[in-house]
């Protein structure tokens, strides 16, 4: 478990500490120690981690290969299943996915370390700097619109280019890469990762990216659709999950993910400012990423309120662990209740009140605690929402695909976090656009 | 407390454990060093005629890793000792002289001819050392110059080198034997024509441990070339014990005193070697890999798995399982055994079911009400033991004897008889005859 250099007894931490903060969380399994962990590997029959995969990466065959010193094989076994594979070796909530499942947790008591040994080959790949591994096939003259330059677009656009398929982008932001480039904690991410990945996947050719180019007046689902033979919306979720309650709009209260974009954004982390009383709302792998991170920056107090218990809470154990190693203090069982501002209207105190189960349904209690707060993080969940897409059958509150990825319109395909197919995860969006793009080269090519 | 205290051929050592003859024997600053740990004795390494060998400037030896990078085979071309005669014979003298308790045999290796044998054994005498190892097993090098294997190979010659031996000296002889030959119970018995008191076994095996395939070389590659070495360690341990046991059991030398030697790194290699046969044995890679203070858990492992077992001496548990080695032929084809997974060890990895699927006897289901399960299918299991072998679990899978009722695969009842090849119906030349 990494202990950061973080504020203890309200001492201030310097700069320097604040930027090493930032660095790797994990840094990269030397030779010998990727040889001795993959050979743990029992190599299953039907390995239960590859089912357990939402790619569902050979596994068992690329730790076979990093065990007989190939890792750029291994890299190649990962990146055909998925091209996200070095993002997925660092974020990937593999405690609950392949490492959950894997079985040498009953003859090691841990598992195999699946994750760090996906990054330490795909890493030993896109170190190389050669050819990119994968080959186009010959070209179809056919074009797609991709809307969004996030893991599924990205997936999409880079299957479709391996179809012969020629892919135009459209992003609205600045940066490819989506929660990639803006939404994980910058040491999962570090040393520029996902800017890195994305060149990597975009030297396959044939994709050309369109930057701050957001759905609107100009940029309509009508026009790609008459402009393309095809198009793939991978917009994920535009918005956060509002919290109305007294004193909402005081300064000093914002969104979690805001927060981590503008971490993940600066070129000097210690210069993003950072409350000395941070409290963040929610129970999620944002909450942990923001909470953690603020102690990275040196805030002296941070309290993470989840209005539910301890094993609610979908962040996973090991995430919980990292932060309350590092000072994080958790506070299962309260619901935000209100903010209190002072004279310059700046947040001062969160109130929340206690909650319990009655019968299976969490309910509010009147004991109330209050929290000194300068600074409130808000990580209760991002919603689908995009008014240009209004033609687009819903499923719930999110865009409708039939097995095929595809939406109520002919050749318009979705998929990733604005789709319902899995877990709002890296993973499950790459999955999609792969999948999504295997399906529309099928229909593009009659 | 069982009594460790070894007695071979007259030798006496304080434990049944010595170094081998060996890098690790080559001067008396290493031997102190080993019996301040505990060995019970030495072969020092080689001895020739001067002037010295001389040994390769570059790499001497050769590993193979498993996947954990420890090491379970080693591999070298280093040659006898390549210091002066005199310094070895004085040093064995002295180390001797401070160290009477312990067993002190020389290693000896000159040409094929009478009267260099006959130079050597009194200069090894006056040291007071306890006894000679005849070396006719070193498989590089000093084979090329006829001597070493390309003596051992031969047994009129070890025949023939052993007499002389024990013809010019009082010491009792140890004829090292070479594994790089078809039977070797011929060289055994040839040892024991010539008088030998006792054969010490196995020397190192010929092999290539690696190809540089950079270089496309072998390994250890000196200057682009490489040579076969003599190969050692924890891998050529089964291949030592077959050869120790066919000399126990073998008429013609049965008795004849052996010295186990082969990748023996623990008490249970050891108490395995001894219950084929040896009456000691002899350790070298286990001590060049981890130091001599290995010989401490050896020891105490030795004396108390002997306390556990209700042994109280090394002369109690030589050749103890020897009556048990049979040949093939005399195996009773009526026991019946089949393999049995215990779902509570099982950790569903399906190592079992794809060994068997792909490669036997299709007797281990995979699925069994749509969940992933393993379990036996006793209609098709013939006993192999390929699962117990490929599961990671100790004793999750175990075989189990079937003493009544029917062989579900065969649908004959199990019958108590001892039924052996020599009696079964279905050899031709059945002779009815049991061993």
């Amino acid at each position: 478990m990494k202990i950061f250099k973080t504020s203890s007894f309200g001492q201030d931490i310097d700069g320097q500490s604040v930027e090493a903060n930032f660095a790797d969380l994990h840094p990269r399994l030397d030779n010998s120690n990727a040889i001795i962990e993959a050979a743990k590997c029992l190599y299953c029959y039907e390995a239960p981690c590859q089912t357990a995969c939402p790619t569902a990466i050979d596994i068992p065959k690329f730790i076979k290969q990093i065990q007989t010193e190939k890792p750029e094989d291994a890299a190649i076994t990962i990146l055909s299943e998925n091209i996200m594979g070095g993002t997925c070796a660092r974020a990937c909530p593999t405690e609950e996915l392949c490492e959950q499942v894997c079985v040498v947790h009953h003859t090691y008591g841990a598992p195999v370390k699946i994750g760090e040994l996906q990054r330490y080959a795909v890493d030993a790949l896109m170190a190389k700097d050669e050819k990119h591994p994968f080959e186009r096939e010959a070209k179809t003259g056919k074009t797609f619109a991709v809307i969004g330059a996030g893991p599924a677009g990205l997936s999409f656009a880079h299957r479709a280019a391996m179809f012969g398929h020629d892919v135009k982008i459209f992003e609205a932001k600045s940066k490819p890469g989506g929660l990639n480039e803006y939404g994980l904690a910058e040491y999962k991410m570090a040393d520029d990762f996902a800017r890195r990945e994305t060149e990597f996947l975009l030297a396959i050719g044939g994709i050309e990216i369109a930057y701050d180019q957001a759905l609107g007046d100009e940029l309509t689902l009508e026009k790609l659709q008459s402009e393309f033979d095809g198009v793939f919306i991978g917009v994920g979720l535009g918005d956060n999950r509002s919290l109305d309650i007294a004193g909402a709009d005081l300064k000093g209260i914002q969104n979690a993910t805001d927060f981590i974009a503008q971490l993940r954004q600066a070129e000097i982390k210690s210069a993003v400012n950072v409350g000395d009383n941070v409290v963040v709302i929610g129970g999620g792998n944002t909450a942990i990423d923001a909470a953690v991170q603020a102690r990275c920056l040196g805030s002296k107090n941070v309290t993470l309120v989840y209005r539910r218990g301890h094993e609610d809470m979908s962040a996973t154990g090991w995430e919980c662990e990292l932060a309350t190693a590092n000072g994080v203090r958790i506070i299962p069982w309260a619901a935000p209740h209100s903010f209190e501002g002072d004279e310059h209207s700046r947040v001062k105190i969160a109130h929340f009140a206690r909650t319990k189960l009655v019968d299976g349904k969490l309910e509010v209690t009147k004991e109330q605690i209050a929290i000194p707060a300068d600074m409130v993080l808000k990580a209760i969940g991002q919603l689908y929402e995009c008014p240009a897409l209004s033609a687009l059958e819903m499923r719930g509150n999110k865009i409708s695909v039939n097995d095929s990825y595809e939406t109520s319109l002919s050749g318009i395909y979705a998929g990733g976090d604005c789709v319902a197919t899995g877990e709002d995860l890296t993973v499950q969006a790459v999955e999609d656009g792969k999948q999504a793009a295997i399906a529309a080269h099928q229909w593009v090519m009659g | 407390m069982a009594d460790l205290r070894s007695n071979f051929v007259g030798i006496k050592s304080p434990n049944p454990f010595w170094l081998a003859s060996a890098p690790p024997t080559d001067k008396d600053y290493n031997v102190v060093r080993a019996f301040k740990e505990g060995w019970g004795g030495v072969v020092w390494k080689t001895l020739g005629e001067d002037p010295p060998i001389v040994n390769v400037n570059g790499p001497r030896y050769g590993a193979l890793h498993g996947h954990d990078r420890r090491l379970i085979g080693f591999n070298n071309i280093e040659l006898i000792s390549d210091r002066p005669l005199n310094v070895n014979l004085q040093e064995i003298k002295k180390v001797k002289r401070d160290w009477p308790d312990r067993a002190m045999v020389v290693s000896l290796m000159v040409p094929c001819e009478e009267q260099s044998w006959r130079d050597i054994l009194p200069l090894v005498e006056d040291t007071g050392a306890d006894g000679i190892e005849l070396n006719f097993g070193c498989p590089h090098g000093m084979s090329e110059r006829g001597m070493g294997s390309a003596v051992g190979q031969v047994p009129e010659y070890i025949e023939m080198v052993t007499r002389w031996c024990k013809q010019y000296t009082r010491m009792p002889v140890i004829v090292k034997l070479t594994p790089n030959i078809t039977d070797v119970r011929y060289p055994a018995r040839a040892a024991k024509a010539g008088g030998a008191d006792a054969v010490s076994l196995i020397n190192t095996i010929n092999s290539i441990i690696r190809v540089d395939l950079d270089q496309m070389a072998p390994e250890p590659t000196v200057g682009g070339k490489g040579t076969h070495g003599g190969y050692c360690g924890p891998a050529v341990k089964p291949i030592a014990m077959n050869m120790v046991a066919e000399i126990a059991r073998d008429p013609e030398t049965a008795g004849l005193p052996i010295s186990g030697i082969g990748g023996i790194e623990t008490w249970r290699d050891a108490a395995e070697f001894l219950t084929l046969g040896a009456g000691n044995v002899q350790v070298c890679t286990a001590a060049m890999v981890y130091g001599f203070r290995i010989v401490r858990e050896m020891a105490q492992g030795l004396s108390s798995w002997m306390d556990e077992a209700g042994y109280s001496s090394i002369e109690e548990i030589t050749g103890r399982a020897v009556p048990n080695v049979t040949d093939w032929q005399y195996l009773n084809l009526n026991y019946i055994a089949k393999a049995v997974i215990d779902q509570d060890a099982c950790i569903k990895c399906g190592r079992c079911y794809i060994a068997c699927e792909d490669t036997s006897h299709q007797a281990i289901t995979a699925v069994k009400d749509g969940k992933r399960h393993f379990e036996v299918i006793d209609e098709e299991c013939v006993g192999c033991n390929l699962c117990v072998s490929v599961c990671p679990v100790e004793e999750c899978i175990t075989m189990e004897q079937i003493v009544e009722g029917t062989d579900l695969r065969t649908k004959k009842k199990i019958s108590t008889d001892i039924l052996d090849w020599n009696s079964h119906p279905s050899n031709p030349m059945n002779t009815g005859q049991t061993e």
